[in-house]
């Protein structure tokens, strides 16, 4: 396979007719940039999806309580009731592959009343009673100070962090923010930091948010063991949705509603929806290897149609070749070989442009700015080794046919073409 | 060398039938220059081509060197070629984007000889055709004569059992063509084996024996005086 010879007549052979070989290397070309190209823009859609989910734990699901719909063990229908704190452990301890339990509660909304007040302003904010592990479930940017720590659980530490669209209505520009206060309801609690949410563009709401430790937060609006919400996210490799039911068994046993009620508890399941649009990536991956694929083939066969009327025009030195004592073998590893070399050439360069035709999208994507549901088109090193595989299979694919025929040739017939 | 017995061999030609050899009886012993002459159609070339292992009889037996040739598979065919002929042909078939060095090594190729040594035996047969300082030539610069020695060169390299030449001298002006038999004359000269297909009186004369053959069968076979070449020149 690896000799001087067979190389050299190789490139002999394509060379001697440069345009017919440029225009049949252009088939493959083109079928390997377009499959590039869609897989890349099939990625840069990926990614731009990818950056509204942020780093947010996608295998977590959101719970909250509603009223039971059916009456049970004594209890009526329509009852309201709260999680309790114990509810935490009590999951914990009886479901297995959970990696984070965040329980909140919740005052205001940043599109009531106004709740906080600092000096002369005031402003209206979601306030929350958090636990310091939230940020793994709810990524954010601490732009200044730091964050809810378990010494501020501990020792129910009146202190918050509040968002840059808190900082912006309630301090002037050049105010130092660390170490004021600010009043949420009546009570007074300290700033220690601010943080700034960047994968929620546009939305509003997520900068204007007061995160203040669990513990402080109940004790100071009288919540008791009570608790509204709670984020639970799944250990890597444990899907949260098949765990879920089993969480909610935990729930339903705790506080007496009927084994049946579904419309109890409400939840968010964020990795079934993740699932969904991870499906959607599937189906665009699939139309894109589809397309590039049929398109690669018809240059595949031009590629085949060419070494077809290469053999044809061989025919007499492949029969003074097989005189000479030129075993079949020998001639069809000839005809697979120049028919994978050129097609491994062409798609090589199919490969390169395309990476660059993405290089320059890119450049243009950073410089004009983010633009929606779409970022960083690439391909990655896994589609390029796929991209070869199908070069080198399509090459054998389209040199099979002229390789039999080449050795199907009689010597003797080929000796009296003239 | 070579003992051919009733070699028979039809073509099919639409829905007629062309019976080309009629039993053929036929031996050659090593060192021989043998002529085998008749008219077009005398089934002369087929003969060239059983003989040549590029075409097989449908009856008969054929043994060359005392190997059994039948029942050939393409490979096996291809081996003993390599192995044991060496092609003379009328229109010289050199590959022609190869240099003359390189037709001549391509046997050797396919022996499986290392470069440098295909380069040097190469070298060496192109030297006793007297064509060394063409070794880097294409065959396009060569002159009609200078073509048939490099084959002759090639057909020499694989050092084979036995050359066969089909009309080596039908493409080449009667000057050059004596050139050419002289060479044939002093490699047959060294001890090698050679039958020549001609339909030329004068070529077939500078053979040791004359083989006639017409319509399929041996009309004559006759050991002559040899004319040598070099009268001529």
């Amino acid at each position: 396979m690896f000799n001087r010879d067979r190389w050299k007549e190789i490139i002999e052979t394509l060379t001697s007719n440069w345009f017919r070989t440029v225009l049949t290397a252009f088939g493959v070309f083109w079928g390997i940039f377009i499959l590039i190209i869609l897989l890349a823009a099939g990625k840069g859609f990926e990614n731009g999806i990818n950056l509204e989910f942020g780093d947010t734990a996608t295998n977590t699901i959101f719970m909250w309580t509603r009223t039971a719909t059916k009456p049970y063990m004594g209890m009526p229908k329509n009852r309201r009731f709260n999680y309790k704190i114990t509810d935490v452990s009590d999951i914990r301890e009886s479901v297995k592959g959970i990696d984070i339990i965040s329980p909140r509660n919740q005052i205001g909304d940043f599109e009531g009343n106004d709740n906080v007040v600092r000096g002369l302003k005031t402003g209206a904010f979601d306030v929350y009673g958090d636990y310091p592990d939230i940020i793994k479930q709810e990524p954010m940017k601490i732009t200044s100070g730091r964050f809810v720590n378990y010494n501020d659980i501990n020792e129910k530490r009146k202190v918050a962090v509040i968002g840059e669209g808190v900082k912006k209505i309630l301090y002037e520009k050049d105010e130092s923010v660390l170490g004021s206060y600010i009043k949420i309801n009546g009570v007074n609690f300290m700033v220690v930091g601010t943080y700034k949410k960047v994968n929620s563009d546009g939305n509003e709401g997520a900068q204007k948010e007061i995160y203040t430790p669990f513990t402080a937060f109940s004790q100071a609006f009288n919540m008791g063991q009570a608790v509204g919400w709670m984020a639970i996210t799944a250990q890597d490799g444990v899907p949260i949705t098949s765990i879920k039911e089993d969480i909610f068994k935990v729930v339903r046993k705790n506080h007496k509603i009927h084994p049946e009620d579904q419309r109890a508890i409400g939840h968010f399941d964020l990795h079934r929806e993740y699932g969904r649009v991870e499906s959607l990536f599937g189906g665009i991956r699939f139309i894109a290897y589809f397309v590039g694929i049929m398109v690669l083939l018809s240059g595949v066969i031009g590629v085949s149609n060419i070494m077809l009327i290469v053999v044809k025009e061989r025919t007499k030195e492949i029969g003074i070749r097989r005189a000479l004592g030129a075993p079949p073998s020998n001639i069809r590893s000839q005809i697979l070989t120049e028919s994978v070399f050129l097609t491994i050439i062409s798609g090589m360069t199919g490969i390169i442009l395309g990476t660059l035709f993405i290089y320059a999208i890119n450049s243009l994507l950073d410089a004009s700015g983010p633009v929606d549901m779409f970022a960083n088109p690439s391909v990655n090193l896994g589609v390029v080794t796929i991209a070869l595989t199908i070069l080198i299979v399509a090459g054998l694919f389209a040199g099979f046919i002229p390789a039999q025929n080449a050795i199907k040739i009689k010597p003797v017939e080929a000796l009296r073409t003239e | 060398m070579i003992e051919i017995k009733d070699l028979h061999k039809s073509y099919i030609m639409g829905s007629n039938s062309l019976h080309v050899l009629k039993g053929i009886d036929f031996n050659v012993e090593e060192g021989e220059l043998v002529a085998i002459m008749g008219s077009s159609g005398s089934g002369k070339s087929t003969l060239l081509n059983i003989l040549g292992m590029l075409d097989v009889a449908d009856e008969g037996s054929y043994t060359l060197d005392s190997v059994p040739i039948k029942n050939l598979n393409e490979k096996k065919a291809a081996q003993y070629r390599n192995k044991f002929l060496g092609f003379i042909f009328q229109s010289f078939n050199l590959i022609n984007y190869k240099t003359a060095m390189e037709n001549v090594a391509l046997p050797l190729y396919y022996q499986g000889v290392s470069r440098k040594e295909r380069q040097e035996k190469a070298l060496k047969y192109l030297g006793q055709v007297g064509l060394a300082e063409w070794a880097t030539h294409l065959p396009s610069e060569l002159s009609g004569g200078q073509k048939q020695r490099v084959a002759i060169a090639r057909a020499m390299a694989s050092e084979p059992k036995v050359l066969l030449a089909d009309e080596p001298t039908g493409a080449l002006d009667s000057t050059t063509s004596y050139e050419v038999m002289e060479l044939i004359q002093k490699i047959n000269d060294e001890g090698n084996t050679i039958l020549v297909v001609t339909h030329e009186e004068d070529i077939a004369k500078m053979c040791k024996r004359i083989v006639h053959l017409k319509d399929g069968i041996i009309e004559k076979d006759e050991k002559i005086e040899q004319v040598r070449a070099s009268e001529y020149v």
